[in-house]
């Protein structure tokens, strides 16, 4: 316990508070607030029914009014905790509402209705949490074939980029040939050149491939990245020529060299590579918005964004399947977290 | 960490499985190709599938983007396409002026041109203070550093969607942040129908979204500074503002620079986050220069592939002007011996 205190309460040095203390304080608690209090938020919202996303003041729990069939109705009616005019209680369910005055009527003697101020009453409400957000679009949203749509790109395109990325980066740093130090500046110089810049010809290109539509239209032009290429270079330049050498006395064909030797000892900067190509796809927005236009090929971002942008907003079957398509990413950060800080710290790489 | 090594090891075990089998089967016609082009002709065969998709998607695209902005017509194809010369420039620039887009023949253009150049002004100087703030909290004496280092780095990763949806929820008029004006007795606030209130929530979106990625760097490059600087300085009973302005913020330099130029170079791209939290709106407050060229290409009924090819060399050309910034201060770093 006195570890947790001096965790807490560690401070600059000496006795008293410097500002800079305060100061570091508010900045680290208030930082722990704004960053995960907004998603925190969201998968709390996610559990609540349609009424209650629609209250406010909002709660912080998910509640749900507690309703009772009472003869002589044709639908549930909303049940209210009343203090009477002799300061009794009672339950009583509500008929209508006019003006500050509410109908209500005794479940047990439906013929009789009582007018109460309704500062008297309170609803009898219960904690309960709507977990039909979750099953519903899951039943009748085409919701795993978006979700199939998302993981079969995010895992090709990962594959491919790693693939050709990494031969194309072998060639870079262990052959000597013409022309290998233009090929590097074409890389680098396209490092300039975002996907937004060349939207309307890729377009054109994709189309003419036939590709318009096609989950391999959203894959391909992503996979040649030059961040890709030129950090597995960096990489690769650190592995010493002797080996390959070696191999080559011993008859080891390129390819083997490739696929045996230098591919196993570049592993973890092929790590890196795929835990940022894995995150940059799932997330992709732009470029599969423009290629998709058929509802069953859409991407997960796709399917809720055009959700959030039609007129009658469900926002709680949205905000589920929002915590959905957050859930991928929240585990590769809570399991990689070390290695894409270290990855960005060491490369500025995103 | 051990057990993130071993998620690692599985996940690629699955990954490589089919492409084992592949490389096993390329094994004997590659032997031959080797004999045939000899040891240092393999290079081209590696180079080759990275270089097609590069040159097919990437190249080609850029090269045939200058072309396209002088052609006219609604026809995707090029050959379909009839050459009309610099009248789509001509478009975006005729103007009476060009701080009034009412007065241009393209208005949205202009529209857009403004708002990304408030968009980019406001934001970049917020992002670059909060990161810079935040990298020397985390730079301190902290326990837990790589836990709160996690914290500011969480949205970094989340999906552009999901962070438009999160906020559009929060700024919605029943949402979480009216609540927090009602505890304290002020009236609601339309964060999203208003248009300043937009721009705002635009700007401060955009930097939840990223300042931990940029305060990274800024961290990295404060732990390179050498510890006995800061020694020496308080022997000499330096004042801590004088060791920041002296010490910290002249060796902090470089990667301030770089950071600078980095989040010009995404401020003035912005889309994702900000389309799907207010879709440009209310009116045109958010419409900024990607989205413009986004509904020109595509989405607006009356497509015009030409003028947004057009539109789009111009960010272009800003853009490379400000990479070719950033190359610059990497490589001076990189020639005095700092990363």
């Amino acid at each position: 316990m006195s570890r947790m205190s001096d965790f807490i309460l560690r401070r600059r040095g000496g006795s008293s508070w410097d500002w800079t203390d305060v100061f570091t304080w508010f900045w680290l608690i208030g930082g722990f607030i704004l960053m995960f209090g907004p998603a925190i938020w969201l998968v709390n919202s996610s559990f609540k029914t349609p009424a209650g996303l629609a209250e406010f003041p909002p709660t912080i729990l998910p509640y749900v009014t507690a309703e009772m069939m009472v003869e002589g109705q044709d639908k549930p009616l909303p049940l209210y905790e009343v203090t009477l005019e002799d300061g009794s209680t009672a339950q009583l369910v509500e008929l209508r509402r006019v003006g500050l005055v509410a109908q209500m009527v005794d479940p047990a003697k439906p013929d009789e209705i009582v007018r109460v101020n309704i500062q008297d009453r309170t609803p009898v409400r219960s904690v309960s949490f709507a977990t039909n957000n979750y099953v519903q679009p899951f039943l009748s949203f085409d919701f795993m074939r978006y979700l199939g749509n998302s993981v079969f790109v995010t895992v090709m395109a990962t594959i491919i980029t790693l693939l050709t990325n990494s031969m194309a980066a072998f060639a870079l740093s262990k052959y000597k040939f013409r022309g290998r130090g233009f090929v590097m500046f074409l890389i680098i110089a396209t490092l300039m050149v975002p996907l937004s810049v060349i939207l309307v010809p890729l377009y054109s290109v994709i189309t003419a491939m036939g590709l318009f539509n096609s989950l391999w239209g959203v894959i391909l032009p992503t996979v040649a990245t030059p961040t890709g290429v030129f950090m597995l270079r960096q990489y690769m330049l650190t592995i010493p020529d002797e080996l390959i050498d070696a191999a080559r006395m011993d008859k080891a064909s390129e390819w083997q060299i490739y696929w045996r030797i230098v591919l196993p000892l570049t592993a973890p900067a092929l790590a890196v590579l795929a835990i940022f190509s894995v995150v940059w796809r799932w997330n992709d927005f732009l470029w599969p918005l423009i290629v998709l236009s058929r509802r069953e090929l859409y991407t997960l971002q796709i399917a809720l964004n055009t959700y959030a942008g039609e007129t009658n907003v469900q926002w709680h079957f949205l905000l589920a399947m929002t915590v959905v398509t957050m859930i991928p990413i929240v585990l590769v950060f809570v399991f990689l977290q070390r290695f894409i800080t270290t990855g960005i710290a060491g490369s500025g790489l995103k | 960490m051990s057990a993130a090594g071993g998620l690692v090891k599985t996940a690629g075990a699955i990954v490589t499985a089919p492409v084992r089998l592949l490389a096993r089967l390329l094994d004997a016609p590659l032997s031959a190709l080797q004999r045939l082009g000899g040891t240092n002709g393999m290079a081209a065969f590696f180079l080759l599938p990275n270089m097609a998709i590069f040159g097919v998607f990437v190249l080609f695209p850029l090269v045939v983007n200058i072309v396209y902005s002088t052609t006219g017509g609604t026809a995707l194809f090029l050959a379909n396409r009839n050459f009309v010369g610099a009248a789509q420039y001509q478009r975006l620039f005729s103007c009476d002026s060009y701080l009034d887009p009412k007065s241009c023949s393209e208005d949205l253009f202009w529209t857009a041109v403004w708002n990304t150049v408030a968009f980019v002004s406001v934001q970049v100087v917020l992002m670059v203070v909060v990161a810079l703030i935040t990298a020397l909290v985390l730079n301190r004496d902290l326990r837990a550093r790589s836990f709160w280092r996690a914290v500011f780095f969480f949205p970094v990763l989340l999906s552009p969607v999901v962070v438009g949806l999160i906020w559009r929820w929060i700024l919605q008029r029943q949402g979480l942040a009216n609540l927090g004006l009602y505890e304290m007795g002020f009236a609601p606030i339309n964060w999203l129908v208003e248009r300043n209130w937009a721009f705002a929530a635009s700007v401060g979106v955009s930097v939840w979204a990223h300042v931990g990625f940029y305060a990274l760097i800024l961290l990295a490059g404060l732990q390179a500074i050498p510890k006995d600087l800061y020694e020496a300085a308080e022997m000499d009973g330096t004042r801590p503002a004088r060791v920041f302005w002296r010490i910290t913020l002249p060796l902090l330099m470089p990667n301030l620079l770089v950071v600078l130029v980095l989040v010009l170079i995404r401020a003035v791209q912005i889309f994702d986050e900000v389309y799907v939290l207010t879709g440009g709106g209310p009116g045109t407050a958010t419409l900024y220069l990607t989205q413009y060229i986004y509904e020109v290409g595509f989405a607006s009924a009356l497509r015009n592939p030409g003028l947004a090819s057009a539109a789009s060399i111009l960010m272009g050309l800003v853009l490379i002007v400000l990479t070719l910034f950033q190359l610059g201060i990497v490589r001076r770093n990189a020639s005095k011996g700092q990363s």
